[in-house]
């Protein structure tokens, strides 16, 4: 599966793919709004951590149900319907990166007031750094994390999901944990202010730069 | 900071590892802009 299959908004699923297309009752249909209702917020706090910014997020959470909901014919009823649409919303992402929407788009100020820790559960690393630590990751690293830290995929289904091996999920994981765990070892965790957001936009830049030049988060 | 142990089998969580959750979790408990349900309202519509 490729970003450019996704882009067309018909195939940016790779589970169902290939298997024959049912027609879908109205009860189906009913039964599948509410299950696309119902991983919504799950799509937000990925793509949150996948794209830096809140609102660019939430639109690549609405053309993610879009997609999904012109392609539910071939959603198997009984699946997960959050990996199905991490998929979509995975290829859609890297079809934005090669249009550059997301040049440049880290918002320091939106991303300090959004993520503040709920009361009385903030540690003493601060969310906005931990999003600005991930965001320097490589993006095929960053989405392992995001994926089986963050959203407690399994590996198997992390795997299915960017369609690689198990092996390169968990050697995706281990490398973006040593990183996050070296920045934070050492004190070179991104702060606020210039030194973060630089690190922070070098990294969106050398994706863009990736992903422009051909290359896959594969 | 306290050091982070990333050995296998049981073993503590480091300190970003709570971040990240927390990072993820504090997008799921936000709620819901207006737009999503209306985008959903209308699925209904193109639909057909």
């Amino acid at each position: 599966m490729t970003a450019e299959t996704a882009s067309e908004g018909q195939d940016g699923n790779s589970p169902g793919t290939g298997r024959p297309v049912t027609p879908r009752s109205e009860k189906d249909k009913r039964a599948f709004k509410r299950e696309l209702t119902d991983v919504i917020p799950h799509l937000r706090a990925f793509a949150r951590g996948l794209c830096g910014r809140p609102d660019l997020a939430d639109d690549l959470v609405q053309e993610t149900l879009l997609k999904a909901w012109a392609a539910q014919e071939r959603f198997e009823p009984g699946t997960s319907m959050r990996a199905w649409t991490f998929v979509i919303l995975r290829n859609a992402y890297l079809t934005d990166m090669r249009r550059n929407r997301f040049r440049g788009e880290y918002d320091e100020a939106v991303a300090e007031r959004t993520l503040t820790a709920p009361a009385g559960q903030e540690g003493p690393l601060h969310l906005s750094d931990m999003h600005r630590a991930l965001l320097t990751l490589p993006p095929e690293r960053r989405e392992a994390l995001l994926l089986v830290g963050a959203g407690g995929f399994s590996y198997e289904e992390a795997a299915e999901i960017c369609q690689c091996a198990v092996g390169t999920i968990k050697s995706r994981v281990g490398r973006a944990r040593a990183a996050l765990s070296r920045m934070i070892e050492s004190g070179e965790l991104p702060r606020r202010g210039s030194a973060g957001e630089d690190a922070a936009h070098a990294a969106i830049m050398r994706d863009l730069d990736h992903v422009s030049h051909g290359g896959s988060l594969k | 900071m306290r050091p982070a142990r990333d050995r296998g089998g049981k073993r503590p969580r480091p300190e970003w590892a709570d971040g990240l959750r927390q990072l993820y979790d504090s997008v799921l408990n936000e709620p819901l802009p207006d737009s999503f349900a209306d985008l959903i309202s209308k699925l209904d519509e193109s639909g057909k």
